[in-house]
């Protein structure tokens, strides 16, 4: 296992991407469909309803599923297009092996799992058991997640598994942990509807869940005010009352000036603070100096805009406070979090109607994803691995001595960074593509290439599979029974729609196979995903994440259920907090100390540019799935650099010609976008590609020392013009990846 | 035509104030088999050089249809209910009489088919009683079908309007455009 078998192109030829676009004629039998199955998009945290046409086990098609309560039928493009991926003619029909010169050809099941069983046992038995490590992914659903943690800790006995959520929201967890006890948005979006104030904090709703745009424009229909805090003029911000143009990396200033000034004037919920919270004096001694004419100066913001958003959220008499990544994506991700949460708290607008406060979870199953111990530090529940009483609870679950059961392991990047070490020789990953989606990932190509053995479950052969010694086909989310959480707290069922084509099966059978082979089989005796979850409720009962009173029936019935939902009789819990206990030990919310400090990079002469990153509405994540389907990646091909006309003078650049960007990282070209809609000081680049288009390669690893998150939204980079303009942008430019 | 169950209580209500420029609503036209995988609806950037403000641009579906009054070939034809439909492809001759007459710059020569083609307001689903594709998926509702009691309720701070006026012609249509409220007209020079 070193360098890809063969040059990417000849695997591009073989696995794609490519791009998939429905006949022409249309699909056979789309009139009259076999069945039409009521279940969600498969991509991002609004999980909307969706109804998918079958036909001959095939999905040919999709209708609005206009009944059920979020999305009431609306879909964003990627929701439209879902369906597409199920036909792809690039899926993996059977598991592979990695064959030097020659790619990937095919091995049959059992050789693949033989293979795969005996490279565990020998690097586990020659390096310890930690050497062998998990990569999990939040878009499975809370039982392949569940699933996971367990397969890792009982099966592999390793302490080295992550997930993708750690590229997420992992800082708004943390952070909400810390205030509330408790990570979950406190409320459903219908909450929005009538607050008199609403601040999107780093969150382009109307690009990465567009579905949630309907909600914030319902608040508008009733008077809301929209403060929207951004480096770039997002869709949404196009009509808000005040757009906060933030300098990338400094947002925490923001909310410290303004509970400085809700301090200031007395725009104060006292009767909450005093009976509900602790350490409100601790939140306010650390933003003493912290005066407008100080947070303009850090944020690039006009003192006048703080003080009038200062202004209406003291005033207001409900309001709802959104963030996502980019507040989350920081090295300060986790004190950017709590500068919004004290800002809530200081005026008590939680835990009553149409006031609310939340992160909105990025991928499909953000939410679940995070609360059933697939990431390191974590038990199912969202028990902590450890805390002596939570392992001992999970071990009994688990019919395990708690002292056989792992520790702590490494977080997602910390573990790339062992395997550059020598430390972990062996990796298993599962929905995760870190080759595009950590930062710095030339490093990360580097630390795949220094692997003894790489097995890879995945439906597509995505960037780090590539890498792969053996590839496990697994399923598509239609291709299997499950549930997920949406970003709401709001539990519903994923419904298989179609068998798993050709040879590949599904995730689920494939862990448990392996959980055989292992010799585990006695821990790992599931007929199907029902009893699975069972299971799972059981090993959250008692825990913050309480799943336990939740049935695939009573999701059945109600169209979801929102944990926690404690009992069989509990209807589950729309709204957080209504009864102002919190989930920390005393019961109160807690307020946070931040004191600002700058990002990890800061610009100087010579990198004298802030670039940021984002998302574009056609594309998803890394893009394994939507960089295949034909429409989607005819709506933006190619990522394209957003820099100000102001900036573009400056360097000599000019509309779609191509720019070099260079970071300490990584240099390469992308075509201008010049644009007003961005800071004077900031460029903008979407991150859904690999290789040689890859915002990625230039992102730096610095992480928040609380959630480990990488700072994936500022670094400092310089750009120069290059004379030459670019053609119009296609996919094929796009492809050609290393 | 056949029995239909079409809705006469309902309509269309465009509200380009809220629209992300998404392209949900032309994917989801571009499903369309009768359409030949292409979209009826068109998303456009104003400048997007200075803004990210797009408009959204469906058949209106006027009371006295240009496209067809000028058709030499008769192919455009309007229902009983108000739906100005596509060419009809027996019919069409390709001229593009159409395309240069409609004032909203709607009907379109597809070189593929040699043939315009037109939004004909989904008549597969409004006919079975359900709601145009663009209008279901439209994840901000820029793009609304209902009924006006809902769409009045819905939108206290605005009007539908549907009566256009280019220089001294005026339009009326069935598509309404939400304008601010106590609108009458839309004056577009
Ligand atoms: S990507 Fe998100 S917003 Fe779009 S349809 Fe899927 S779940 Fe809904
Ligand atoms: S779907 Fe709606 S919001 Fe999206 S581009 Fe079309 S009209 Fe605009
Ligand atoms: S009403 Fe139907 S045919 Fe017309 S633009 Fe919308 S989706 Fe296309």
């Amino acid at each position: 296992m070193a360098h890809l078998p063969v040059s990417p192109e000849k695997l591009i030829e073989q696995f794609g991407p490519h791009l998939n676009y429905p006949p022409r004629e249309g699909f056979a039998g789309r009139d009259e469909p076999d069945k039409v199955v009521k279940t969600h998009c498969c991509f991002c945290g609004m999980q909307c309803g969706i109804k998918l046409l079958v036909k001959n086990d095939k999905v040919v098609g999709f209708d609005p599923w206009e009944e059920f309560p979020f999305n009431e039928g609306r879909l964003c493009p990627k929701g439209v297009q879902r369906y597409m991926q199920n036909n792809h003619p690039d899926r993996i029909l059977q598991p592979l092996q990695r064959k030097e010169g020659v790619g990937f050809t095919p091995v049959s099941w059992d050789e693949a799992m033989e293979k795969t069983v005996a490279e565990i046992k020998r690097i586990q038995e020659k390096y310890g058991n930690d050497a062998f490590s998990v990569l999990s992914g939040v878009s499975l659903t809370n039982e392949k997640s569940y699933l996971m943690g367990k397969f890792a800790r009982v099966a592999l006995k390793t302490a080295n598994l992550d997930y993708n959520g750690r590229l997420c929201m992992v800082s708004a967890g943390a952070g909400n942990k810390k205030a509330f006890g408790l990570d979950r948005t406190s409320n459903t979006y219908a909450d929005l509807e009538k607050a008199e104030v609403i601040i999107v904090a780093g969150a382009n709703i109307s690009e990465t869940f567009p579905t949630l745009t309907h909600w914030v424009w319902r608040a508008r229909d009733h008077g809301a005010k929209l403060i929207v805090v951004d480096p770039r003029v997002i869709p949404l911000a196009r009509t808000a009352d005040l757009h906060l143009p933030v300098k990338p990396g400094t947002d925490s200033a923001l909310y410290g000036a303004i509970l400085k000034y809700l301090a200031d004037h007395d725009m104060l919920d006292h009767d909450f603070i005093d009976n509900h919270t602790t350490d409100f004096d601790k939140a306010l001694a650390a933003v003493k100096d912290y005066t407008l004419e100080w947070a303009e100066e850090i944020t690039g913001i006009e003192k006048a805009k703080i003080e009038l958003a200062a202004q209406w959220w003291g005033k207001a008499k409900t309001s709802f406070l959104l963030h996502a990544r980019g507040i989350e994506h920081h090295s300060k991700g986790v004190d950017n979090v709590l500068g919004c949460i004290n800002i809530v708290l200081a005026t008590g607008r939680i835990g009553k109607p149409y006031c609310g406060y939340g992160t909105i979870t990025g991928q499909g199953n953000g939410q679940g994803g995070r609360e059933h111990g697939h990431k390191c530090d974590q038990l199912p529940g969202n028990r902590d691995i450890t805390n002596p009483e939570h392992r001992k609870y999970i071990a009994g679950v688990w019919g395990i001595d708690e002292k056989d059961m792992p520790g702590k392991g490494y977080t997602a990047y910390e573990l790339i960074e062992a395997i550059h070490r020598g430390e972990v020789k062996g990796l298993l990953s599962i929905c995760f593509n870190p080759l595009v989606s950590l930062p710095n990932n030339n490093y990360v190509r580097e630390a795949l290439e220094k692997l003894e053995f790489y097995v890879s479950i995945d439906f597509f052969m995505n960037e780090t599979a590539r890498h792969a010694d053996i590839i496990l086909a697994g399923s598509l989310q239609e291709e299997e029974e499950g549930t997920v959480t949406t970003a709401e707290g709001r539990v519903v069922r994923i419904r298989k729609a179609v068998n798993p084509p050709g040879h590949a099966r599904s995730d689920t059978s494939i862990i448990l196979e392996l959980a055989k082979r292992l010799g585990a089989e006695d821990k790992f005796t599931y007929q199907n995903s029902e009893e699975l979850f069972n299971e799972l409720r059981v090993a959250s009962k008692g825990g913050t994440a309480d799943y336990y009173g939740i049935t695939y029936q009573k999701i059945e019935d109600t169209m979801g259920v929102f944990w926690p939902c404690p009992t069989l009789n509990h209807p589950g819990t729309p709204r957080l907090w209504e009864d102002k206990k919190f989930a920390t030990p005393d019961g109160k919310a807690h307020f946070n100390p931040v004191t600002y400090r700058d990002p990890g990079e800061i610009t100087d002469e010579e990198y004298p540019v802030i670039l940021t990153t984002g998302r574009v509405v056609s594309q998803y994540l890394s893009g394994t799935q939507t960089r295949r389907i034909g429409k989607l990646v005819d709506l933006y091909p190619e990522p394209k650099l957003e820099i100000h006309p102001e900036l573009a003078l400056k360097y000599g650049i000019k509309q779609n010609e191509l720019v070099q960007v260079t970071t300490r990282r990584g240099t390469d070209e992308f075509p201008a976008n010049i644009v007003e809609t961005i800071r004077t000081d900031t460029v903008f680049l979407p991150y859904h590609w690999p290789g040689k288009k890859s915002a990625n390669q230039f992102t730096p690893a610095t992480l928040d020392p609380v959630s480990k998150i990488p700072e994936f939204k500022v670094c400092a980079c310089n750009l120069k013009a290059t004379g030459v303009i670019s053609p119009p942008s296609t996919a094929s430019g796009a492809y050609a990846s290393i | 035509m056949p029995v239909t169950n079409y809705r006469t209580d309902q309509e269309f209500f465009v509200d380009m104030q809220r629209c992300i420029g998404c392209k949900a609503c032309e994917m989801a036209c571009s499903e369309c088999e009768t359409n030949g995988h292409e979209s009826m609806i068109h998303v456009n950037y104003i400048d997007r050089a200075v803004t990210v403000q797009t408009t959204v641009q469906v058949c209106m579906h006027c009371d006295d249809p240009v496209c067809a009054n000028v058709c030499p070939a008769d192919a455009i034809t309007k229902d009983e209910f108000g739906v100005v439909h596509t060419a009809n492809t027996a019919r069409c001759i390709g001229c593009s009489n159409c395309v240069m007459a409609c004032p909203f710059g709607v009907p379109q020569k597809k070189e593929t088919y040699d043939l315009m083609m037109k939004c004909n307001m989904c008549y597969d689903r409004t006919s079975a009683g359900k709601k145009p594709m663009c209008a279901t998926v439209c994840p901000t509702q820029a793009l609304y079908y209902g009924t006006r009691e809902e769409i009045a309720k819905m939108r206290p701070n605005s009007t539908p309007v549907n009566n256009f006026i280019f220089g001294k012609e005026s339009v009326s249509t069935k598509v309404n455009i939400m304008m601010p409220k106590g609108s009458t007209s839309l004056i577009i020079d």
